[in-house]
C-alpha cells in the first residue's frame, strides 16, 4: 500500500513540475480524426493534423496557387504525358531516413497500389514513376492530367518513410512516420493527439512551438469556452453566430477565410423511380424554379450572421475560376411559380428532401424549405444520419439532399466526379454526353483561361438542366488566443503551424 | 421487486365492501403529491389538445427579422434560430412527448404482458429461454438498444416510439412473469384450472385483473422514463422531424446557441422536467395507494 | 448455497448467448453501408469492394456472426474499420474513464443519496422528509443531457470556474482531473442518488421497527446511536445490493452525459461508432458493456442471498 501510495505521489509530483519553458499549443478540433495514414485517411480533420506531421510535395498558398515544399519545382511535358519532379534536398523522414526520390516513388506507390487506398482515384492517371535520380522523379501519365499537382499538394502528395511504412503496413496509420515539422507522439482516441517539434525538420528555423495537442471537441459551444477558459489556444470551424463574443473578448483573435467548399442541394434526376418520376426528372424548369424560389443572401443571414458567402457555381467568387457571366441571382417567387407551371407541376410539388443530422444543415434546411413552400413546393425533410444518408443517395432514395463537399484545391476536384455520367459521387444520374466530352477536355488543357473556357459551358448546361444548386461557400472561422503570432489562414481551412509563436 | 409482488395480495386482501380500485383512487386523493402530479398530466394533455388554439404563433412560422430575440412581450420565451416563437413550439412539443410516453408504453405492454404471461403461465423451457433473452435485452443499455432500433427504423416520432416500446418491453415481460408466477399458486386459478379452463382464459380472466395494479404503477413510471428516452433520441436527431416541434430537437439546437441565445435551451428542459416529474409524482402516488404497507 | 451458485452461472451462458445474438442482430439492422460510411467523401468503388472484403462485410450474415464469435473465443475483438485500431487496446484506453466517472458518480450519489434516505426515514412524513422526497423525484426526472447542458452553461460558459470538458486522467494531473469530471459525475450520480435515496429510505423505515432497534431503544440508548449504530448497519446491506442492481443504468446514463460533456469513455465510444457504423467497435463495446451488467447482477444477487438466507431455496 505504502509503495503505491509513494508511486502516486512521485506521478503527481512529476506532473506538477513543468519542463523548462516548453511551449505548447493545444487545438480544438470540431471533430475525432479517423486513422492518420495519408493513403488511408478519408476526412477533413484527419488532414488538419497530417498539415503539422506529413510535408506534401507542394503546398498551397492563399491564392490557391501551388507552391514549393518537399518537392522544389514541377515539369509538365508539352504533351501533358510527363511529370518531372525536381526534390528538396537535406530533408529527413521523423526515423531519420532521408527523403529522396526512392522514397517519393514507394509513396507514391503506396498510395496507388494500396488495397484499401483511397487515393487511388486521385493518382488514377499515374502509370509508372521513374527515379531519375536522387533527385528527381518521373510520372508517366496514361493521359494529359492537369489537376494532378493540385493532387500532389493534398493527401496524395504526402511521403511516407519507406521503412515505417513496410514494417507498420496497414498499421502504419497508428504511428505515421513523415517528414513534416511536428513528430507524432500519441494519440489517445476521441481524446487527443500529441505531436512534437521535429529537430531536424528541413525548415527547423521557422517551427517555434515545442508540442501540438490536438482534442476533438464535438460541441461549438464548448470547444470555445475552453478557448476562453484558457485550456485551448485555438479552435477550429467556431461558428459565425459567435463571432460577435469572440470579437468582444479582447483575448481572442479570429482568422477568417472562405473555404474552397460548397454546399447545395444536390436533386436527382434520374436513380431510381424516385428520381425519374420525382419533379427534378420530370422537368428541368422545377430545378430552375426551385433554385429562383432560394434566397441565398437571407440564407445567409440567418445560418451564418452573413458570414458565407452566397454563390451558385462549384467554386466560390472568388475563385479565379468564377465565371462572372453567371452571377448569383435574386429570389423571384413569381419566376418559381412561372416555371412551375411551366414544368406542368402542380402546387404543392412534394419533394423528398433527405438532410444529414447536423444542426447547422437542419437549420439551413428548415430555410429553405419555408423559403420554397412560397413558390409551391413542399419540401419534406427527413433528417438522416449521415452514414445512412450516404447510401440512401447512392441507391436514389431522395429527391433533393442537401449535402456539401469540403472542396479541392482544383476546380476539377470539386465537378469531375460529381457530373461524369456514373462517376462515384453523382447520386443524381446527371448525364450528358457534351458534358463528359468537356469534362474530360479540361483535364487535358492547363491554362487557366482554358480550362475557364471549357468550364463555362458546363456551367451554362448546370444552371438550366444541373443536378446541383450551388448555394453557398462556408467561411473558415478560426478562433485563437491573442498569444498567437504570426497565424494566417488558408483556404483549405487547414491550420498550419509553421511560422507560429507564443507569446509567454 | 418484493415490494411490487405485495400489490396484488394487499388490493385482494382489500377487496371489502367497496371495490379495490376505488379504495386506492380514495388513497390516492389523499396523496397532495400525486393530485398535484395528476392535476399538471391533465393539464399537459388539455395544452397538447388545445395547440392549435392556444399557442399564439404557428410553431414552424419563421421570420427572420425575430432570429434568437430574448424574451420579450411580443415572444415571451424568445425566439428560436429561425425567428419561431419558443412559447408556441414548447406547447406543441407537448404533443410529441405525451404521445411518445403513452405509446411507447402500449406498445411495451402489448408485448411485454403477454409473452410475460406466457412465460409464467407455461414455465419449462418456454420460460426460460424468454427469461434468458429478457436477461439479455435488459443487459445492452437501453439507450443504445434504442438508438439502433430507432436508427433502423428510420427517424421519426412514430419509429422512435416503436423503438422505445420495444425497448421497454422486457421490463414488463419480467414484471408480468414475476407476478404471474405469485399468482399461479392462488386458490382461485387453481380452481379454475381445475374445472378445465383452458389456459388463455384463465390468463385473461383470473391472472390479468390480479396483475393490473403493479402494471399500472410500472406503466406510469415507465411513461416518465419514455418521454426522458424520446427526449433523448429526438436530442440526437432520431426522433421528431423538423419543422415539427419536440422537446428533445429544441434541445439538440439549442446547445450551438448557448453562448448568444441561452432561453433556447432552458424552457424545453424545464417542459420535459415539469411533464416526467409529473408522472413520477402520479407513479409514487399511485404505488402507495394501491401498495399501503409501503408507507 | 453451491447450488444457486452453479444455477446462476449456468443461466449466464444461454444471457451471454443471446446478449452476442441480439449485439450483432442489432448492428445488422443498422442502415447505411459501413464501408461508405468510412469512406465518407471519399467513395471510389473498387476501393469500397476491396474494403468490404478485407471486413468481411461480403459475406453472408451467419458466417460473420461466427467469425465475430470465433475471434471473441479466441480473445480477439477485431479491429475498428475506422481508426484501423484494435478494439481491446480501444476498450483499454476508455474503460479507466468511464470507470472513474462511474465510481466518483457512486461516491457523489452514496453520500447524497444515502444521507438523505436516513434523514427522510428518521423524519418520516414530516416537512422534512417530503422535501427530501421531492428532492429525489426532481433528480429522477431531469434529464441528464439537459443537466449537462445546464450545468456547462453555469459553470463553463457563463462564470468560466470549471473546464467545459474533455478529460485529464487523475496521474496526470489530479486536480484537473477532478475539475474536468466533477460536473459529469454529478449529472450521472444525480439520478442515481434519488434511487438510493429511496431504497435507503424504506431499508430504514423497516430497520427500525424491528425487533434488535426496539430492544436497542428499549435499553435506553440515544436515539442517535439507535438510528446511526444500529438500524443504519441493518439497512445498508439491502440498500448497496440494491443499488449494484442499478449500475446499468448508470452505464447507460454515461451514454449521453459522456456526449455532452465531451469525454473519451464507453459512452461516446459506442455512440460515435454507432453513428460511424464502426462494427467491430459497436459490437465489442457493448458486449463488455452487457457482460458487465450481468456479472455485477450477479454479485449483487449473490450479495443478496448471502445477507438474506431465507432466499436461498
Amino acid at each position: 500500500m505504502k509503495r503505491i501510495i509513494l508511486a502516486i505521489a512521485a506521478l503527481l509530483f512529476h506532473a506538477a513540475v513543468p519542463a523548462a519553458a516548453q511551449t505548447t499549443l493545444r487545438i480544438g478540433l470540431a471533430e475525432d480524426p479517423d486513422v492518420l495514414d495519408p493513403t488511408l485517411g478519408r476526412t477533413y480533420v484527419g488532414r488538419i493534423v497530417f498539415a503539422s506531421i506529413c510535408d506534401k510535395l507542394f503546398d498551397i498558398d492563399d491564392k490557391l496557387a501551388i507552391v514549393p515544399q518537399l518537392a522544389l519545382s514541377h515539369e509538365t511535358s508539352s504533351d501533358g504525358r510527363t511529370v518531372t519532379l525536381k526534390l528538396r534536398p537535406g530533408v529527413k523522414f521523423h526515423d531519420g531516413e532521408t527523403m529522396d526520390a526512392d522514397a517519393v516513388k514507394f509513396s507514391l506507390d503506396r498510395h496507388i497500389t494500396f488495397p484499401s487506398s483511397f487515393r487511388k482515384p486521385e493518382l488514377a492517371a499515374v502509370d509508372t514513376i521513374d527515379v531519375v535520380d536522387a533527385m528527381t522523379v518521373k510520372l508517366n501519365l496514361k493521359n494529359a492530367f492537369s489537376p494532378l499537382i493540385a493532387q500532389l499538394s493534398d493527401r496524395a502528395g504526402m511521403i511516407v518513410s519507406p521503412k515505417a511504412a513496410k514494417d507498420a503496413g496497414d498499421k502504419f496509420g497508428l504511428k505515421p512516420v513523415c517528414a513534416g515539422p511536428y513528430k507524432f507522439v500519441e494519440r489517445v482516441q476521441q481524446d487527443r493527439i500529441v505531436v512534437e517539434k521535429f529537430a531536424d525538420y528541413w525548415n527547423a528555423k521557422d517551427v517555434t512551438i515545442d508540442k501540438i495537442i490536438y482534442r476533438p471537441i464535438v460541441d461549438s459551444t464548448v470547444r470555445l469556452a475552453n478557448l476562453k477558459s484558457g485550456s485551448l489556444d485555438l479552435i477550429e470551424r467556431a461558428l459565425a453566430t459567435d463571432l460577435k463574443e469572440i470579437k468582444a473578448d479582447s483575448r481572442l483573435k479570429l482568422a477568417l477565410q472562405t473555404e474552397i467548399d460548397y454546399q447545395g442541394l444536390t436533386l436527382n434526376l434520374a436513380n431510381s423511380p424516385a428520381g425519374k418520376d420525382g419533379p427534378f426528372g420530370k422537368s428541368p424548369k422545377a430545378r430552375q424554379a426551385l433554385e429562383a424560389a432560394i434566397d441565398r443572401e437571407a440564407l445567409n443571414q440567418v445560418v451564418f450572421n452573413g458570414e458565407a458567402l452566397p454563390g451558385n457555381q462549384w467554386i466560390s467568387p472568388k475563385n479565379p475560376y468564377y465565371q462572372q457571366k453567371f452571377p448569383v441571382p435574386a429570389r423571384d417567387v413569381a419566376k418559381a411559380k412561372k416555371l412551375l407551371a411551366e414544368a406542368g407541376l402542380k402546387a404543392p410539388v412534394a419533394v423528398d428532401f433527405m438532410v444529414p443530422n447536423n444542426p447547422e444543415s437542419r437549420q439551413a434546411a428548415e430555410v429553405i424549405q419555408s423559403m420554397a413552400a412560397e413558390a409551391g413546393f413542399d419540401m419534406k425533410i427527413r433528417v438522416t444520419e449521415f452514414a445512412t444518408a450516404l447510401k440512401e443517395a447512392e441507391d436514389g432514395r431522395f429527391q433533393a439532399f442537401f449535402i456539401g463537399w469540403s472542396g479541392r484545391v482544383d476546380p476539377d476536384g470539386n465537378l469531375f466526379v460529381f457530373k461524369k455520367t456514373k462517376a462515384p459521387q453523382n447520386n443524381g444520374f446527371y448525364s450528358d454526353p457534351e458534358v463528359d466530352q468537356w469534362l474530360d477536355d479540361s483535364r487535358k488543357v492547363s491554362g487557366v483561361a482554358e480550362r475557364k473556357a471549357i468550364y463555362e459551358k458546363i456551367m451554362a448546361k448546370e444552371l438550366d438542366a444541373g443536378s446541383i444548386i450551388y448555394l453557398y461557400h462556408r467561411p473558415v472561422i478560426i478562433a485563437h488566443s491573442v498569444k498567437l503570432d504570426g497565424y494566417r489562414q488558408l483556404p483549405d481551412g487547414l491550420v498550419r503551424v509553421v511560422g507560429v509563436r507564443i507569446r509567454p | 421487486m418484493a415490494a411490487v409482488a405485495d400489490t396484488a395480495k394487499s388490493i385482494e386482501a382489500a377487496a371489502g365492501d367497496e371495490s379495490p380500485m376505488a379504495r386506492a383512487w380514495l388513497r390516492l386523493k389523499r396523496r397532495k403529491s400525486a393530485m398535484f402530479g395528476l392535476g399538471v398530466v391533465i393539464l399537459l394533455i388539455l395544452v397538447a389538445v388545445f395547440a392549435p388554439l392556444i399557442s399564439p404563433f404557428d410553431p414552424a412560422q419563421q421570420a427572420y427579422a425575430f432570429v434568437r430575440k430574448a424574451p420579450s412581450w411580443r415572444n415571451w420565451l424568445g425566439t428560436d434560430e429561425s425567428g419561431r416563437d419558443i412559447l408556441s413550439r414548447v406547447i406543441w412539443g407537448a404533443r410529441a412527448s405525451l404521445l411518445a410516453g403513452v405509446v411507447s408504453v402500449a406498445i411495451a405492454l402489448g408485448l411485454g404482458v403477454p409473452i410475460g404471461i406466457l412465460a409464467g403461465y407455461s414455465g419449462g423451457w418456454t420460460d426460460a429461454i424468454i427469461s434468458r433473452i429478457t436477461d439479455a435485452l435488459l443487459a445492452i443499455p437501453f439507450l443504445i438498444l434504442a438508438i439502433a432500433l430507432a436508427a433502423f427504423l428510420g427517424p421519426s416520432l412514430t419509429n422512435a416510439m416503436i423503438a422505445i416500446g420495444v425497448t421497454a418491453t422486457p421490463i414488463f415481460i419480467r414484471l408480468t412473469r414475476g407476478q404471474v408466477l405469485v399468482v399461479k399458486t392462488e386458490d382461485y386459478v387453481e380452481a379454475a384450472r381445475a374445472v378445465g379452463n383452458n389456459p388463455l382464459r384463465i390468463a385473461f380472466r383470473h391472472i390479468l385483473p390480479n396483475i393490473m395494479p403493479a402494471l399500472l404503477v410500472q406503466a406510469s413510471l415507465t411513461i416518465a422514463a419514455a418521454i426522458i428516452a424520446e427526449a433523448s433520441l429526438s436530442f440526437l436527431g432520431l426522433g421528431q422531424q423538423p419543422p415539427a416541434p419536440s422537446w428533445g430537437s429544441m434541445l439538440n439546437t439549442a446547445q450551438r446557441f448557448l453562448n448568444n441565445a441561452p432561453w433556447m435551451a432552458i424552457w424545453p428542459g424545464v417542459a420535459i422536467f415539469s411533464t416526467v416529474l409529473s408522472f413520477n409524482l402520479l407513479g409514487d402516488g399511485l404505488r402507495d395507494a394501491l401498495d399501503p404497507k409501503e408507507r | 448455497m453451491l447450488m444457486f451458485l452453479a444455477r446462476r452461472l449456468l443461466q449466464l451462458l444461454p444471457t451471454l448467448f443471446f446478449v452476442s445474438v441480439i449485439i450483432f442482430g442489432l448492428q445488422q439492422l443498422l442502415p447505411g453501408d459501413p464501408a461508405l460510411a468510412m469512406a465518407g467523401e471519399e467513395r471510389d468503388p473498387a476501393v469500397l469492394d476491396q474494403i468490404r472484403r478485407q471486413y468481411n462485410l461480403d459475406q453472408p450474415i451467419y458466417l460473420q456472426y461466427f467469425y465475430w464469435i470465433g475471434g471473441i473465443l479466441t480473445g480477439n475483438l477485431g479491429e475498428s474499420m475506422r481508426l484501423k485500431e484494435s478494439v481491446f487496446t480501444l476498450i483499454a484506453q476508455k474503460f479507466p474513464v468511464t470507470l472513474q466517472l462511474a465510481l466518483m458518480a457512486i461516491v457523489v450519489s452514496l453520500s447524497v443519496g444515502v444521507t438523505a434516505g436516513i434523514i427522510s426515514a428518521v423524519y418520516k412524513n414530516t416537512r422534512l422528509d417530503y422535501a427530501v422526497n421531492v428532492l429525489a423525484l426532481t433528480g429522477i426526472s431531469t434529464p441528464n443531457f439537459w443537466l449537462g447542458i445546464m450545468l456547462i452553461f453555469l459553470f463553463s460558459v457563463h462564470l468560466g470556474w470549471l473546464p467545459a470538458s474533455g478529460y485529464v486522467s487523475p496521474f496526470e494531473d489530479f486536480w484537473m482531473s477532478m475539475k474536468t469530471t466533477i460536473l459529469p459525475a454529478f449529472v450521472l450520480g444525480n439520478s442515481f442518488a434519488a434511487v438510493l435515496m429511496r431504497h435507503t429510505r424504506s431499508a430504514m423505515l423497516a430497520a427500525m421497527t424491528s425487533d434488535y432497534v426496539r430492544t436497542a431503544r428499549a435499553k435506553g440508548l440515544a436515539e442517535r446511536i439507535v438510528v446511526l449504530k444500529h438500524a443504519m448497519r441493518n439497512a445498508l446491506t439491502p440498500v448497496i445490493t440494491l443499488g449494484a442492481l442499478e449500475l446499468g443504468t448508470l452505464l447507460s446514463g454515461a451514454v449521453l452525459t459522456e456526449q455532452v460533456f465531451s469525454i473519451p469513455g464507453f459512452g461516446k465510444l459506442i455512440v460515435d461508432s454507432v453513428f460511424n457504423r464502426d462494427y467491430a467497435v459497436v459490437q465489442g463495446v457493448t458486449l463488455v458493456t452487457a457482460t458487465t451488467y450481468i456479472l455485477l447482477n450477479l454479485a449483487a444477487d449473490i450479495a443478496y442471498v448471502l445477507v438474506n438466507p431465507r432466499l436461498r431455496e
